[in-house]
């Protein structure tokens, strides 16, 4: 049957199992959209296209699905940027459609033209120039298969106007994909096996680090397996959080820049790391010269490039985790390591009395607080946390505790403000079902907050709750340790975030005592609508602990006395 | 220290890019890189030169297969290859100095491709440490200018590169090369 372009687009979308997609629409998408009347997918308008493509990773972290963003060339196209740059170090499958000037204007300067292939070809894991409706079956179906497989990534399929408009033969047969030199898994050898296996067994004070390619491979079950058979405590990555239940005995929470002092002490005396798909990101190592420095190492890694990267390790089994763990676990040991665990524990030291949870309230509202409260609240029900970049994202890690994957999405490795809210939209639509938050800073907030009106008309139950201290508050943070407290460009005017929602139809309300917290979680959770809390908190209040930037992993700045603290405040 | 790697790719517009957008994205040094066509006509081969230690060099390989239009890579270096790089030198040779100037293209076993009244251009083929000797005996005489295509290598042996075999997951363990039949003609 002869075709467009444009219609083949979109009935292989459909065939690639796509029922929602983020887009904008502009002059040289245009063919595409007039064809989307025949299509039963549904396109959500966001109000800028970064919104687009968070919406799209968003909805892939919490379905496993491949999110799609759709846009116009040139500025439509250029402002998705960020948003690719976020999926391909966080590895999100997306693919991202630009639209582009006539295959003829090409090179021309014409308007609204950019050449979006090559701005985000070292962004993007693949991206394609699509000049004629013939290639377009095939490159959508390569665009999928290159997106979620082995280390997943973003895509982005760049088609000329002609190529939307012009015809072709299409039987709707799908294409498997054509690629010679894509080799996304590989399995290791016996022999690393076997060397893997005896550094286990020989170790005794060994330690997983347990990160996102766990939720990627699905190897939550594998993984658990794994350190209960041979007692290995497990601490997690950023993005790894909910990989592993943080309720279980062997839990040690999350390590790094803000991780739990005990865990980075352990790490630093371990005699043996087992890294289960992460990727020692300077975020979790500190200094490299002085991070572990008496252990072995095991990387189970599924992407080669990422072996002896940032640490030199003594063995790497590459391939996909869940495959590698299921050839591992038939000779894995059973063994006693309760001297290890013990002496772990006793690590914790006075941890839980420098918490700030265990403050006597001063009246004044703690984010700590908020997050640990909605924690409590929302226990045991299906919640998705979506949250922003900065000091309530390391509260949100250390006071949310996850037990199930996919339950955080956040932006890890780039750190991209204006992530939560958009994000927390694509979350809502890949996942009805849940309950879904965005907890976002003021700053990070009013990066894409013009997607409070893609939310409502939408008609989709996000919950909001600013944690609002009037500053952009980690690099305040930063200011205060390392630049003798000169708060440049950091304390931050807000609207009056109440009336802001107001203006979107949104319920919304102040929270500015702790007492106010639970009240207000429970009101929200019973809304049938979205409701956006503005909970203003401490001003100054600092994440701790804190690995400085350079400094080795268990040189961290710890939180002072809270007594103390108090004591001053009042 | 310096790494020699053939890369087979796909044939396709951009590869170049590509390729190049990696080594800078990575902060490889590229040294050389000379791309061109081969006996299949959807397979283009490259010839890159790094410097890189070890560690760097696996890197840069496993990055290359990262690369979706990458077929094929192999690390040369300390294999038993033919590597060539041609050269074109114009050097000042005036009445007096001709004679010598020629004389040493001989002892180099090199051709003289245009001959001007002032000038003479030659034209040199071999490992770059030949090349560099000419280079470094002309000088005295004036090198107006030059141009070097960088280092084009190969196996010696029958085998070519099989496409088709599957890459080796190990980091660990170097693959063994297969030496069998090499010839060691010039």
């Amino acid at each position: 049957m002869i075709k467009t372009g444009a219609q083949i687009l979109w009935e292989c979308l459909e065939q690639q199992g796509v029922t929602t997609v983020f887009g904008y629409p502009g002059g040289a998408i245009l063919p595409a959209y007039d064809a989307l009347k025949t299509s039963n997918i549904h396109h959500v308008l966001v109000r800028h296209e970064q919104g687009a493509t968070h919406m799209a990773d968003g909805y892939a972290r919490a379905s496993g699905r491949v999110g799609v963003a759709v846009a116009t060339s040139g500025p439509g196209a250029t402002n998705m940027v960020t948003g690719i740059a976020t999926a391909m170090l966080d590895s999100s499958p997306i693919v991202c459609i630009t639209g582009q000037v006539g295959s003829k204007l090409i090179g021309s300067d014409a308007f609204q033209e950019t050449d979006i292939t090559g701005v985000t070809l070292p962004i993007t894991k693949h991206n394609y120039l699509v000049t004629h409706a013939n290639q377009v079956a095939e490159t959508i179906s390569e665009a999928f298969y290159v997106a979620s497989s082995g280390r997943p990534g973003p895509v982005l399929v760049d088609i000329t106007k002609d190529a939307q408009q012009s015809t072709c033969d299409f039987d709707g047969r799908p294409i498997t994909p054509r690629l010679p030199g894509y080799r996304p898994e590989l399995a290791p050898t016996q022999a690393e096996y076997k060397e893997a296996l005896e550094l286990i067994h020989k170790a005794k004070r060994p330690v997983i680090l347990a990160g996102h390619g766990i939720i990627l491979s699905n190897a939550m079950q594998e993984v658990r397996t794994f350190a209960e058979r041979n007692n290995i405590p497990v601490g997690l990555t950023l993005l790894g959080l909910g990989a592993f239940p943080a309720s279980h005995p062997l839990s040690l929470g999350m390590m790094g820049m803000h991780g739990e002092a005990w865990l980075n002490t352990t790490i630093q005396e371990a005699d043996l790391l087992i890294a289960l798909g992460m990727r020692f990101d300077d975020r979790v190592t500190g200094n490299l010269k002085t991070y572990a420095p008496n252990a072995k190492k095991i990387h189970v890694e599924i992407d080669r490039a990422e072996i002896n990267k940032n640490v030199k390790v003594d063995v790497a089994l590459v391939g996909d985790l869940r495959s590698v763990l299921r050839e591992l676990l038939p000779h894995v040991k059973s063994q006693d390591r309760h001297e290890w665990l013990n002496y772990i524990e006793r690590l914790k030291g006075d941890s839980a009395v420098r918490d700030i949870q265990n403050l006597p309230d001063n009246g004044h509202l703690y984010a700590a607080h908020v997050i640990n409260d909605l924690w409590r609240e929302t226990l045991g029900s299906d919640t998705v946390i979506v949250t922003d970049v900065g000091q309530h994202q390391m509260w949100e890690a250390q006071y949310f505790k996850h037990e199930q994957p996919r339950t955080l999405i956040t932006s890890g490795g780039l750190g991209t403000m204006g992530f939560a809210l958009p994000a927390a939209i694509g979350v809502k639509a890949a996942r009805p079902e849940a309950e879904v938050w965005a907890i976002v800073g003021d700053g990070g907030f009013q990066m894409t907050m013009c997607e409070l009106a893609t939310m409502v008309q939408e008609n989709l139950k996000v919950n909001i709750a600013i944690i609002n201290n009037g500053y952009l508050g980690m690099v305040r943070q930063w200011q205060e340790f390392f630049y003798d407290r000169n708060y440049e460009a950091t304390p931050l005017l807000s609207p009056n975030f109440v009336k802001l929602a107001d203006a979107f139809g949104i319920r919304s309300v102040a929270v500015t005592q702790r007492s106010q917290v639970v009240p207000t979680v429970e009101m929200t959770r019973k809304h049938p609508g979205p409701v956006l809390i503005d909970f203003q908190v401490e001003q100054e209040d600092s994440v701790y602990p804190m690995v400085a930037a350079g400094a080795a992993l268990h040189e961290m700045i710890r939180r002072p006395n809270p007594l103390e603290e108090t004591a001053a405040d009042a | 220290m310096l790494n020699t790697f053939v890369v087979y790719v796909e044939n396709k517009p951009g590869v170049l890019t590509r390729v190049a957008s990696l080594f800078r994205r990575r902060a490889f040094n590229i040294d050389s890189l000379t791309v061109g066509r081969t006996e299949k006509r959807e397979v283009s081969r490259m010839t890159i030169v790094v410097d890189a230690d070890r560690d760097q060099a696996m890197r840069v390989e496993a990055n290359l297969y990262k690369l979706v239009e990458v077929l094929f890579v192999e690390n040369i270096t300390g294999k038993t290859a033919i590597s060539r790089d041609l050269a074109m030198i114009k050097v000042s040779a005036t009445h007096e100095a001709r004679s010598h100037v020629l004389e040493l293209a001989n002892v180099f076993r090199a051709r003289v491709v245009d001959v001007a009244p002032e000038s003479l251009t030659i034209e040199i083929t071999g490992g770059e440490d030949k090349i560099d000797g000419l280079l470094e005996v002309l000088r005295p005489y004036g090198v107006l200018e030059m141009v070097r295509t960088g280092i084009v290598a190969m196996r010696r042996g029958p085998k070519s590169a099989d496409l088709n075999i599957p890459v080796s997951a190990g980091t660990n363990v170097e693959p063994p090369a297969p030496e069998d039949n090499v010839s060691y003609s010039v």
